[in-house]
């Protein structure tokens, strides 16, 4: 029962699926896209996201410098670890230069490099208002361009019929329906919101994971698509997860749950124990391993403990800090069995014994006062906690997103198995981020790959696809 | 999980609003909207000085609403436009002399259409008391030069005029002494020409309803727009320019010798015509726009005071206008009455309704303007 016929359809409500939709949007008429989230939490990770990536040659008031295309690439290759396909780094780092303008085109508005933000400032674009502003631009310009929306509409099935797909099996307020289309763009996200999945790599662990953003990325699409024999792409087991507030919602806490105090203190597990080197590295650059050190400690909770001296020198949390006038009262009001409060209390004595004696605390540099004799050791910041009262934050592992997902071609064209390239079908965004980054991070560069190829993937379904 | 206490259930102000201050300080997405933003990040903890410093800061262009992940459904419930307004509104009570008469008299129009009505009964009484009371309604007086003191005795028009609106003038001098203490310290802090003329500056471009770039401020709607910011300059504009008019017509009449009514064509009628109109053209704009604006941002009796305030506003200066139009006629006497009657309750009302909302507001610029010049926090 064929309902509607569409030029494109695209599935997914975030910025790949926005950029894909308003690209299809100049080249074709009937235009459609189906985000499964209600209006007021529309646009997936993406209402999370703060600044872009991109290459560029200097952009007056809103960058610090320039920011060369084989910079970018280098970076891209580095956080890799030369596992990335080289054909689509380039092709994603040489587009990027086009972004700015692109941005500005369809109505997004930026903010001046100013402050706050210094270290990104250079590299990186940040938008008026965030990812929300965004992403609120983004639907205002698609509908204002045409684009048809539906919210709180599901697709449950995708139409395929050899290397062409057909349209898609809709669900919207219980009804069920069949959207024809020409040509279909996935952009429905990852699967890190799909805690059953999660579990089929980690295991129980996976209960205790924090999912810092929407409670719809649970990867059905994607989940459709290998089952039909689409080629997979990326680490099953790779997710990009950071240290968070324990306190934080299950879902979508957002950025406020951040913790950065790990750096200023110590960190034990539920048994006392301390278990990696918090002053390895600046902040920024360590806090991503911390989602996979926290998971991989018993019922993968930690505790950051610091003392008053700290609690002025990083980004407040959504919420206070535990405060006691002792590390055991702090241990025990952090929730910790009086076994581990006692060990608790040994960490910090015998850390303290160990602490830097012959270099100054300085937190804007990687100082050298390290600790001697220490298993783990901590390389900076490594003076004692002392001076009450003592402060400390639950950790837990907060899950951003996932890296598997489809297989695609320059033109973002969906890889089968054993039929090679969809006609019709292309995959942007982050199911298909795996193409360009398996492991690692760059800040901003998540809406690089979905700007970059939900633009290609709209503009090949409006022009090439529907054909 | 540890016995977390999440406050994410707190309410009330102060305690809801200082736990969303916090949340805003951990985000900080929005700092390029307007000065909020920045002047809370350079803040770590916030007390109840610093909440009525920010509420005054905002201009209330809800762009933060709209651009805030965490706005209502979401548990956060952040919606710091409507938080900041409910602050804003108890400011207005808490720093005016006496307290209470904000409460009583902000949102209530019909008690100021009383107090109207009252003063113009007073005014046809002293009318009769000081001669024939049928020069009210007839026309033969109502030419040349004095032909408003025929009606109403020089005194019975000016002095009560005077000492209301000077004692309303003292009033948000008071309170804005006060609010600068609380929320700053020191009154030598406020004398610095730098930061007084920078605030100035944002003060009269109305610059926080323009969005940091954003083409305006999402109001009535989502869409960004110029709509209220061009309506609230032709009001403020509009009020300065009548004001002017009124002090070319002091020295005129004390001075110079000119008595009013003034010809169509004198400064004194031309700046109080045009100031006139602008401030019609614009509070009906405002009010019509916030009659048409989203609720979900906003704070309910702030909403109501706005209208208050508003609707006095644009009835002060119809009747002007009326009595401009129609002063060569019988109705003169009686609109002079009435125009006099609802001038006089604006000037009662100022301290204690949404005009008074230009002195915290100016006040908490020049902090706003301290902080970034200096680095200074105060206490």
């Amino acid at each position: 029962m064929a309902d509607a016929s569409y030029d494109v359809i695209v599935v997914g409500g975030g910025n790949a699926a926005l950029n894909a939709a308003m690209a299809a949007k100049h080249d074709a008429q009937r235009v459609l896209l189906l985000e499964r989230a209600p209006q007021w939490i529309r646009g997936g990770n993406s209402r999370h996201t703060r600044d872009i990536r991109a290459a560029h040659d200097g952009i007056p008031l809103v960058t610090t410098g320039v920011h060369p295309e084989e910079e970018l690439l280098e970076d891209l290759l580095r956080v890799g670890g030369g596992r990335a396909n080289m054909d689509m780094a380039r092709l994603v780092c040489r587009e990027s230069k086009t972004l700015f303008q692109w941005m500005t085109d369809h109505g997004v508005r930026w903010q001046p490099a100013l402050k706050g933000t210094l270290h990104l400032s250079r590299t990186n674009l940040f938008f008026l208002g965030g990812g929300k502003a965004l992403v609120n631009t983004y639907y205002d310009t698609a509908q204002r361009m045409g684009v048809e929306v539906r919210y709180e509409a599901s697709v449950e099935g995708i139409l395929l019929d050899g290397k062409r797909v057909e349209g898609v099996v809709v669900e919207q307020g219980g009804r069920r329906e069949t959207l024809r289309a020409r040509a279909v763009v996935l952009a429905s996200g990852g699967f890190e919101a799909n805690i059953p999945w999660l579990k089929e790599y980690w295991g129980e662990a996976a209960e205790n994971y924090v999912i810092r953003g929407t409670p719809y990325n649970d990867g059905r699409v994607l989940r459709m698509m290998l089952d039909a024999g689409a080629e997979q792409v990326g680490d099953p087991r790779g997710f990009h997860g950071v240290a968070l507030d324990g306190r934080a919602p299950k879902f979508d806490g957002g950025i406020v749950t951040r913790l950065d105090s790990v750096p200023f203190g110590v960190a034990v597990n539920k048994h006392g124990e301390r278990f990696y080197d918090e002053g390895e590295d600046f902040w920024p650059k360590r806090y991503a391993i911390w989602g996979g050190l926290i998971g991989r400690q018993p019922d993968q909770i930690a505790y950051s403990i610091f003392d008053s001296r700290m609690l002025d020198k990083f980004i407040t949390s959504l919420f206070r800090p535990f405060e006691a006038p002792t590390i055991a009262e702090l241990a025990t009001k952090l929730g910790l069995e009086p076994a581990a409060v006692a060990r608790t209390v040994e960490t910090v004595a015998t850390f303290n014994a160990h602490t830097c004696r012959d270099k100054a605390f300085n937190p804007a540099e990687l100082d050298g006062c390290a600790t001697t004799d220490l298993q783990p050791p901590k390389s900076n910041w490594a003076i004692p906690i002392e001076v009450p009262p003592f402060y400390g934050y639950p950790l837990r592992t907060g899950v951003t997103f996932t890296y598997m997902g489809l297989m695609v071609d320059e033109l973002t064209r969906v890889q089968m198995k054993h039929a090679g390239a969809m006609e019709n079908l292309y995959a942007a965004g982050e199911i298909m981020s795996g193409n360009i980054l398996s492991s690692g991070y760059l800040a901003g560069f998540g809406l690089t790959i979905g700007t970059v190829f939900g633009r290609i993937a709209g503009r090949e379904a409006a022009t090439h696809g529907r054909r | 999980m540890a016995a977390a206490e999440t406050p994410l259930r707190a309410a009330g102000i102060p305690d809801n609003a200082i736990w969303q201050l916090e949340v805003c300080n951990a985000c900080r997405y929005c700092e390029g909207y307007c000065a909020v933003f920045p002047a809370l990040e350079r803040r770590r903890v916030f007390n109840r000085a610093d909440l009525d410093y920010l509420a005054n800061l905002c201009f209330d262009c809800r762009h933060c609403y709209y651009a805030c992940m965490f706005a209502p459904p979401h548990e956060y419930a952040v919606n710091l436009p409507q938080m900041l307004a409910a602050v804003r509104r108890e400011t207005y009570a808490q720093y005016a002399l006496p307290a209470m008469f904000t409460k009583v008299v902000a949102r209530n129009g019909r008690l100021l259409g009383l107090l109207a009505a009252a003063i113009a009964v007073l005014f046809v009484l002293a009318i009769a008391a000081t001669g024939d009371p049928a020069r009210l309604f007839t026309v033969t007086a109502q030419q040349g030069p004095g032909a408003f003191y025929g009606v109403i005795p020089y005194t019975v028009m000016f002095l009560p005029a005077l000492i209301i609106s000077v004692v309303g003038m003292a009033v948000m001098v008071a309170g804005g002494i006060n609010f600068w203490r609380r929320t700053r310290g020191s009154l030598r802090d406020f004398l610095a020409p730098g930061a007084i003329l920078t605030a100035a500056g944002d003060a009269l471009g109305l610059r926080y309803q323009m969005g940091g770039g954003a083409g305006g401020c999402p109001y009535p709607g989502e869409r960004a727009s110029f709509a209220r910011w061009a309506f609230h300059h032709l009001v403020f504009w509009g009020f300065l320019s009548a004001f002017l008019a009124t002090c070319i017509a002091y020295v005129n009449e004390h001075f110079l010798g000119h008595i009013a009514p003034f010809p169509l064509l004198s400064p004194p009628v031309i700046f109080g015509t045009l100031g006139g109109v602008a401030m019609v053209v614009g509070t009906v704009g405002l009010i019509a726009l916030k009659r048409r604006s989203d609720r979900a941002p906003a704070d309910g009796r702030t909403i109501e005071m706005d209208y208050v305030f508003l609707v006095l506003l644009c009835v002060v200066n119809l009747t002007g206008l009326a009595l401009l139009v129609l002063r060569a006629t019988p109705a003169m006497g009686s609109l002079l009455v009435l125009h006099l009657a609802t001038v006089l309750t604006l000037y009662f009302a100022m301290p204690y309704s949404k005009f008074v909302h230009f002195v915290y507001r100016y006040a908490a610029l020049v902090q706003d303007r301290l902080e970034e010049r200096r680095g200074l926090l105060p206490r």
